[in-house]
């Protein structure tokens, strides 16, 4: 698939932002005046910009209305309504706190779920497709939620919380990447099954359709990031989760809390987006059998 | 509503012949010209004569060679060369319309042709995300999905002499390799031609229950070891009589030459 800038950084930072809000929801911290205000910006800048970033990769981001529509069927559409509704729910929430230093406890919990289901409903849109074996997996959900958690509690300033959490994002991250280069065979699809033709013999595509390249080929066969894979899942590995869990270490036993924290977020961030460019950069969709390539 | 029909009340649809089909791509010009002029936002080509081409078609023919396995009978079989025709599969289980935001996308109860609502597309490209056939075409010009109707603006009208009343791929192919037809009614031409012919689904395990069938390759005959020229080519004089008999005895028996 191809890795268009503008989905990693909106599944990356509203991630994030929505993280953060679950926590700041749930009053693991309770910041109150100008403390909030800063807490909140911070949240919403990455919620709200995540999902900005979202739009520009659409054809008609002006009918953006319209869907909000569909959430019988489309989990697009649901990931929509949940994050808008959740934005209003925390906006309400952290005025509480801003103007009037009082945490209304039902809209932050209300606010906190809401954040929970508009990051399980973003990767569901991926888990969604069964044209990307290496997406339709339980992991891709519960991978996005703890990212979004364990992001949002190094955020949110919880130490030993995100130390925790991001052990386990990376262990399920882990797991995810050695199970998923199986699930593409797995899933049976091959240019034989493509073409119905795999009872004479054997398919090999001869000609494409057309001498120069297309939409189908530009969105959905790009092969580019698959040749240095092992490199890149080293680095998302080490900056996404060794590096912010050894800086907390540090944050507990050396003076330097804040440099030790913004680094590890800092080292978190790059290690989320090279991570999230493989999760686009490396999953291969059915269509592209049919040009002869994965 | 993206919602899928539960039934439709006839399953338009195309039976492709993968027997007949001869790889000449009018289908795909038809197609272009037909949808460029008519329903919708007209299908865009980037730098068409410059150095990279591309463009939006909503039907693409592939050519594919299918080598058969070795058989004892069969030592060295030969390789196939079978030109396959891709468009929308029209399915019954689409995908592409339950993942649709905005409600552009639907499934048609009465004849169950997929289509766009151009006005209602944010071309979010979802849909073509959701596709295993590569059926759908984000227009890069105008930022709606594009994909075959089916001709629905041909099928049904009646501003058209009844034999242009079928989509432009079926009626410009000159091999006869493509036919259009109700998959509802038993009877009907597709029907028929589906059970005799053994028509078949693309990637079945994609769950999508694709309406329009292929149908396979007839197998290959395999003529018998024949040459039309053999019976005049066979040599006249085996054995030499007379004087060149003799010249050929004595110079087989001086010394050098071959015995």
């Amino acid at each position: 698939m191809h890795p268009a800038p503008s989905v990693i950084i909106f599944t990356t930072f509203s991630g994030l932002g929505f993280g953060l809000l679950f926590w700041l929801g749930l009053g693991v911290i309770v910041p109150q005046y100008w403390g909030a205000f800063i807490w909140f910006t911070i949240a919403y800048l990455m919620a709200v910009g995540g999902l900005l970033a979202s739009t520009f990769h659409l054809g008609h981001p002006e009918r953006f209305l319209k869907a909000f529509s569909q959430w019988r069927s489309s989990w697009l559409s649901r990931e929509g309504i949940c994050a808008v509704a959740t934005l209003i729910i925390m906006a309400l929430y952290g005025a509480g706190l801003v103007f009037f230093g009082t945490r209304i406890a039902v809209l932050g919990v209300l606010g906190a779920m809401g954040a929970l289901a508009t990051v399980f409903t973003t990767a569901m849109i991926y888990t969604q497709m069964t044209t990307v074996p290496r997406w339709k997996h339980w992991t891709t959900p519960v991978l996005f939620l703890m990212l979004s958690l364990g992001g949002g509690a190094l955020f949110a300033g919880q130490v030993k919380l995100a130390m925790i959490l991001l052990v386990v994002a990376g262990a399920v991250q882990i797991f995810a990447w050695q199970t998923g280069d199986q699930r593409f065979s797995e899933a049976g699809s091959t240019l034989e099954t493509a073409t119905g033709l795999g009872n004479i013999g054997r398919v090999r595509a001869f000609e494409p359709p057309h001498t120069g390249t297309n939409y189908l080929l530009k969105e959905f066969v790009y092969d580019v990031g698959r040749r240095h894979v092992q490199k890149l899942r080293f680095i998302a590995l080490s900056l996404g989760f060794v590096v912010p869990i050894l800086a907390l270490a540090l944050v507990q036993i050396t003076p330097y809390t804040h440099i030790f924290a913004l680094f590890a977020v800092l080292s978190h961030v790059i290690g989320i987006l090279a991570l999230r460019w493989l999760f686009f950069a490396q999953a291969e969709h059915v269509v592209g059998l049919y040009y002869g390539k994965r | 509503m993206t919602t899928l029909p539960a039934t439709t009340e006839k399953k338009l649809g195309l039976v492709i012949d993968l027997d007949t089909c001869v790889g000449c791509h009018a289908c795909v010009i038809s197609c272009k010209g037909w949808n460029t002029e008519n329903y919708g936002a007209p299908l865009s080509d980037q730098d068409p004569y410059g150095a990279a081409p591309s463009g939006t078609f909503l039907n693409r023919v592939h050519s594919y060679e299918v080598q058969p396995p070795q058989l004892k009978d069969q030592p060295k079989p030969a390789a196939q060369l079978i030109h396959f025709p891709k468009s929308c599969l029209h399915c019954d289980d689409a995908p592409c319309v339950t993942v649709c935001p905005t409600g552009a996308s639907y499934k048609r109860s009465e004849d169950g042709i997929v289509l766009v609502n151009e006005q209602d597309c944010i071309g979010c490209g979802l849909c073509a995300w959701a596709c295993p056939y590569g059926a759908r075409e984000l227009d890069a010009d105008e930022g709606v999905m594009k994909k075959c109707t089916l001709c629905v603006d041909r099928i049904y009208n009646e501003n058209l002499p009844e034999e242009d009343r079928q989509p432009a791929c079926v009626r410009t192919c000159p091999a006869g390799a493509r036919h259009f037809g109700d998959f509802a009614d038993p009877d009907s031409n597709v029907s028929q031609l589906t059970a005799e012919r053994g028509g078949m689904d693309l990637m079945p395990e994609m769950g999508t229950a694709p309406v329009n069938k292929y149908l396979p390759p007839r197998p290959k005959d395999v003529a018998p070891e024949f040459d039309v020229l053999a019976p005049y080519l066979e040599p006249i004089a085996a054995d030499a009589k007379g004087f060149i008999g003799w010249l050929d005895k004595a110079l087989s028996a001086m010394p050098g030459g071959s015995k």
